[in-house]
Parts: structure tokens; sequence; C-alpha cells
């Protein structure tokens, strides 16, 4: 067997992968990942933190790639303390090359293992669009075998990153069939779909709102046994019987605090939270509508080739008829994402604007 | 040029035994003549799309990947093809009639009909079919070599590329990422003089793609791509310095492509007089002669060789061209793991067949 050497190369010492093995076997699982164990809540970041922890015990394919992950333990520490525990064999920092790490998970992916990759930043999902789309996308229908890995990192604004670190790129992937976008948005759905998605035998993008990733609000209890939250099934967040709001990520957050508004004006809104938006729960949508024969989708991407296009075309597809009014969408503007607080606010989707739509739509 | 990088010279001490030297020749043999067939199809509108040759070029593809370990079984080398690649995966165990049916894209081919030439996968063989944008095999490739580094085995990847792979971003990111991996990683640069139209001196401002390699803090080496033995030399010495720990490796061999980037292409763009120099340099007429010069063989061996290709090259024809096109719903599989696509009902599924 050919001994493998330091990625420190002829500067270092090179230990052989037995030992780093059993230096990195030897240390402590650290607090900061057993708080469900404990029974303590979690934040949403901590959910995720604590699958991909689970996830990486309990498979010794599950590797993760990306960069400043390991030594630093990520620009948002969501993998702070996973180097010590596992080695850097297991949790790789990458030069910044988000398409050559992640044509590299696809080459890993190939041979057994379960990539877990990380952009720093959504934002820079778009340097892996090549792989991403027409390699890993569409491997396992040319023969090449299925892809199974994760693309994970933080998405959306609202946190003033300016235009390139708030992004929601997901319809920039959409349009792919080979490729699963999910999109959670609390700390159980957060953990589960986690899980699910590192199981699962196709490429999947994990998107995490950095909003929420902290949020005190969001902290909850998990359970402590292993769970997963299947991927492509949506979650009745509210039941309602007068209009449905189809959302996703933090909208779901935002639509809960119109329906507090709306319910003391007497209108009841359902919110259905999409979780997987690719493929996307269309008979969960088909039953609400014909449940409230009312439907508003609300994104907090931006308007144009928006999620809500599709989900409307869905809809006239297959209940035109349960229709009572015509489908309208909140989304983002179409602009790119501004930095200043008052642009910011004024492009994306807000509280008012669901309030408003779905006013409107109850009365028409 | 890198302190670490040499020119490989015409004169070697082989390691390969007579056999291995028939072997050697009998795959460039079959390289050339399916080409040659393809050709003929070709012009008989019997090939679906484009087809696209290596005459000239033989002696890259098979010296380097005779080098590799190769197996069936899945624990082998891995190498990844560029489109002149032919000759490594019938090497590394693909067979004529895949090629035939690919490009007749036939509901038999290693894809099925949905993919076209060298487009296809065997990982028990130990290739991995390329897709057509250039430099993403690089990456795909090191992520091969990163887990067979983690993993502890013995095992090494080899991505083979042209002038112009060599100046996409992806091929930087790949290489890059392989190399501070120390990632059991060859790039085989063929510098065959032109990427579609476009000439080297175009494509790179080195003189040598193996310039590139202490950039890279990899290994690095060129050689004559014309003499197959070189090539196996050369490859031979990346392939033990990769697969005993030594990381990567950039390797050029120099040779010229013969015929246009695809059969269409009339070359309009290449210097009259150009091709016929190159002609007197043809890898499989080089090695045919040293084989007979150095006694390693007779003619009437390697007559009986042609003689042998030829006819199992008409058999695979036989049976590419009695095999089926696919069912049109043969699309709609394997997008996801267990799921057929939605076929979409406006058009082939419509609710109220009166109506529409």
């Amino acid at each position: 067997m050919a001994k493998t050497t330091s990625r420190k190369g002829k500067n270092g010492a090179a230990p052989d992968r037995a030992a780093e093995q059993e230096k990195a076997g030897a240390r402590e699982k650290p607090d900061h990942v057993r708080q469900t164990e404990r029974g303590e809540p979690v934040t949403f970041l901590e959910a995720i933190r604590e699958a991909l922890w689970e996830e990486m015990e309990r498979d010794p394919n599950v590797f993760m790639m990306g960069e400043d992950i390991g030594t630093y333990g990520g620009a948002f520490k969501m993998t702070d303390g996973f180097i010590g525990y596992f080695g850097e064999q297991r949790v790789v920092d990458t030069p910044i090359a988000e398409a050559g790490f992640t044509g590299a998970a696809a080459g890993a992916a190939h041979m057994g293992m379960r990539p877990v990759v990380e952009m720093q930043f959504m934002d820079f999902v778009s340097c892996a669009y090549e792989p991403l789309t027409n390699y890993i996308a569409t491997s396992r229908w040319r023969g090449s075998g299925g892809v199974p890995m994760v693309v994970r990192g933080p998405v959306g604004g609202g946190v003033r990153g300016g235009p390139f670190h708030s992004q929601n790129p997901e319809m920039a992937f959409f349009h792919t069939p080979g490729l699963k976008i999910v999109y959670p948005c609390t700390a159980r759905d957060a953990k589960g779909l986690m899980k699910a998605a590192i199981r699962d035998e196709d490429p999947v993008l994990f998107f995490e709102h950095k909003k929420m990733y902290r949020a005190p609000a969001l902290r909850e209890v998990l359970p402590q046994e292993d769970y997963v939250v299947p991927l492509g099934e949506a979650r009745v967040h509210r039941q309602g019987r007068d209009v449905t709001i189809v959302t996703y990520g933090m909208m779901v957050h935002e639509c809960q605090k119109a329906a507090e508004r709306l319910a003391e004006e007497g209108v009841d809104v359902e919110i259905l939270d999409l979780r997987t938006l690719l493929p996307f729960d269309e008979d969960a949508i088909i039953a609400s509508v014909k449940k409230t024969n009312r439907v508003l989708i609300v994104h907090e991407d931006t308007r144009t080739g928006g999620i809500a296009g599709e989900i409307s075309m869905r809809v006239s597809e297959k209940a035109f008829e349960w229709l009572d009014a015509p489908i309208l969408r909140v989304t983002a503007i179409d602009t790119p994402v501004p930095y200043s607080p008052p642009l910011e606010d004024y492009f994306l989707p807000g509280v008012e604007d669901v309030v408003t739509a779905s006013r409107y739509l109850a009365k028409y | 040029m890198a302190q670490s990088s040499r020119v490989a010279g015409d004169t070697l001490v082989t390691d390969l035994t007579r056999d291995q030297l028939h072997e050697m020749y009998r795959y460039l043999r079959l390289t050339r003549q399916l080409e040659q067939v393809l050709t003929n199809l070709y012009r008989q509108n019997k090939i679906i799309g484009g087809l696209y040759g290596s005459l000239g070029q033989e002696g890259s593809a098979i010296g380097s990947a005779y080098a590799m370990n190769r197996r069936d079984d899945g624990t082998g080398d891995i190498l990844a093809p560029a489109i002149r690649n032919m000759g490594s995966l019938l090497l590394m165990g693909a067979r004529p009639v895949d090629f035939l049916r690919q490009y007749m894209a036939r509901a038999d081919s290693p894809t099925g009909g949905r993919e076209q030439n060298v487009h296809f996968t065997d990982y028990r063989r130990g290739f991995i079919g390329l897709i057509s944008h250039l430099g993403v095999m690089i990456e795909v490739m090191a992520g091969v070599a990163m887990t067979f580094k983690l993993r502890g085995e013995p095992r090494v990847a080899i991505a083979y590329c042209g002038d112009g792979m060599t100046s996409t971003g992806a091929f930087h990111e790949g290489f890059n990422l392989a190399a501070v991996q120390r990632a059991p990683l060859i790039v085989i640069v063929e510098k065959n003089g032109y990427a579609y139209s476009t000439p080297t001196s175009q494509q790179t401002a080195c003189v040598s793609f193996t310039d590139k390699a202490p950039g890279y803090g990899v290994h690095g080496e060129s050689c004559d791509g014309n003499d197959v033995l070189a090539v196996y030399e050369m490859t031979k010495r990346a392939v033990e310095h990769a697969r005993s720990g030594r990381g990567a490796a950039l390797l050029e061999v120099v040779t010229y492509r013969r015929k246009g980037h695809a059969e269409h292409d009339s070359q309009s763009y290449v210097p009259a007089g150009e091709i016929d120099g190159w002609v007197k340099l043809d890898p499989v007429d080089r090695f045919r002669s040293r084989l007979l010069d150095e006694g390693w063989a007779t003619r009437a061996e390697l007559d009986a060789i042609d003689a042998e290709v030829a006819a199992q090259i008409d058999e695979a024809r036989e049976q590419a061209e009695a095999s089926g096109l696919p069912e049109p719903e043969a699309a709609l599989g394997d997008v996801y793991a267990g799921s057929i696509a939605a076929r979409p009902w406006t058009r082939l599924e419509p609710l109220d067949p009166h109506l529409a």
C-alpha cells in the first residue's frame, strides 16, 4: 500500500493516514455539537452543524471540502472543531476554486465518497455552474453513474451583505434536470433535510439563509434520535382556509407575521413551506389551492424567472377550475441586492406586501 | 523549462516483452483501422453526429494508457479521455462495437443512445467519459485522485487534454487542487498543433506545456508523442511518481493532428505542406518499422495482427449495424435515482383528448 504524504508535503513531516486518523480519533467530541444530546435548544446553524457532524461520524465516506472550513472552522463557523476530530483528509481546506472543488467532489462521489462542499457564500456557486449543471446534473442520465453530493452554503439578504453576499441563486439551478434544491426554514427541518441530502443518491444544493443562522427565535429542542426529513415534501406551516401562501426560506417567517396581522382582519391564510424546491411538492400545492381557491406565491428571490412563475403554471395546469382569484406573487424587485439599508429594505419583500396581496385575494 | 523536466529520447531500453510490444502494435492498428471504418460510415451517413479522429496521434493514446494498471474489476487506475483518446479506451477494455454503437446512436450503445462517441464510462475497466466543457474532467479527476489518496489506495488517475483545454479556468482550478493535495493525478497534454482551428501559439506563450509544471510545483516531462515507447516510458515514470505518493504530474506529448477537428473540418487554416511533414513521422508506421528493425517482430506476425484487427472490426461493424435505435421514452429515465421524468401532459398526456 502506498504511503500517503501530508499536503504539507516536502516542507514538513509526512504522517501516514493511519497515524493521522488515530490521532484524530483520540479526540473528544466537542461540547458545541452535543447540545441536542444534552436536551438543549439549538439554533438553525447549530442544527445543521449537528447534522454534518453526525453524518461524518456515521459514514466514513462523508467528507468536506471548502474554503477556510478546516483550521478556521468556516466563515460562519459551521465546521468549527471538525478538522481536529475528523482530520485534514476529511475536512479539506481548498484553494479558492469553487469550480475545482465542486468538480472534484463529483470525482470523489464516483469513487463512492459522499462529499459535502461548502460555498463560503452561495453567491459564489455561480463559479461552479459549469460542473454542476453540465457534468454533475447529467452524469446519471449519461450513464456515468449518480453523483451523491451536497453543495451547501449561506444565502439570502437582509444582512447588509451587498450584491455579492446576499443572493438567492436557486433559480439558476432550478432549470437543470438532475439537481435537487433544498431550502429549509426551521432548525428541525434543517437538520433532518441535511441528513436526507447527504444520504440521497443525487446531487443536492442546500441553501441556508444566513439571517436564520443565529436567530434566537428559531432555537428549538430537537429530537435526540437520528431522524431525516424526506426531500420533496412540503410542510404546512400554518393551517388556514381563505388564501394559500406558497413560500420557503426566510419568507415563511415573514408570511407568519403577515398571517397574524391578517387574522386580526378575519383573513385566515394557509402557509405552505416548500422546504424542497426541486423537485417541489406539487401535490401539496394543488391540495391547498383546492381548499382555499386562492394562491399567493412569496419568495425572497427576484421576480422575473422566480419560482412563482413555475408554481403558477402548475396551478394553471392542474387546478385552474378551482381558482376564484388570479394567482399573485410577492417577490424582491428585479435588481441586484443593494447594500444600503433603505435600498435593501425596499428591495426585499416584506410583511406589508404579503398583507396587501393576501387582503386583495381574500376580497377578490 | 522545468528543472524536473527532461526530454525522453528515442533510444530507450524497454522493459516490455515481445508479446507486450505486439499488443501495443495491435491497439495502434485497431485504433487507426476503427477510425477508418468510422470515416467510411460517416461518408455513408450512418454516423448520426460528428466524427472525431486521432490520425497521427494514436501513439500518444496507446503509449500512455499502456503504462496504467489496467483491470476489469474496478480496482485499477482510472483515466478520463479527451476526444482523441479512443485508443486509450480500447486499451482499457472498451470494445470496438461500443464506439460504433455510440457513433450510430444505437439503443444498445453504452449510453443507450443518450450520448455519443467517447462520451461513456466504465468504472470497472477504469475510465470516465468526458463532457464537452473542457477542463471539467481535470476537476473531476482531481477528486478521483484525492479519493485514492484519502483511502490509501495505490491507484492513480490520468486525465488527457489537448492544447486548448489547458487554457480553461477549470484546468487550473482542478490541477492546482490536485497539486496542493499531492493527489496522484497525471495530466497528459497532447500538444497536437491545433485546438479546432487555433494553433498552439495562440493557446499559450510557453514553449512547452511542461513549462507550467514548476508553476504548479509538480513533476513535469515532455516527449515525442509519435514515439509510442517514449510515451510509454515517460508515462510510466509519472505513474510511479504518483503511485508512490509524490503527487501530481504534468506531461506533454508532442504530436500532430493530421485531420481536422472533426470530419467536417476542411483544415483550411493549416499551412501548405505542414501535414506532409508529419506523415513521415507517423506513429504507427514508425513503431512497425522499429519492431521489424529491432527484430521484435516479423513481417508475417504484424500482417497477421493487421488481418485479425480487420476481421474484428468487420464483425463489430456488422453487430452495430444490426442494433436498433432507442425507444423515444428511454429519454425519461435516470435523471434521478429510481424515478422517471414526468411526461409533459400538454404534449403527451392531454387531460381530455377530445379537446387536444
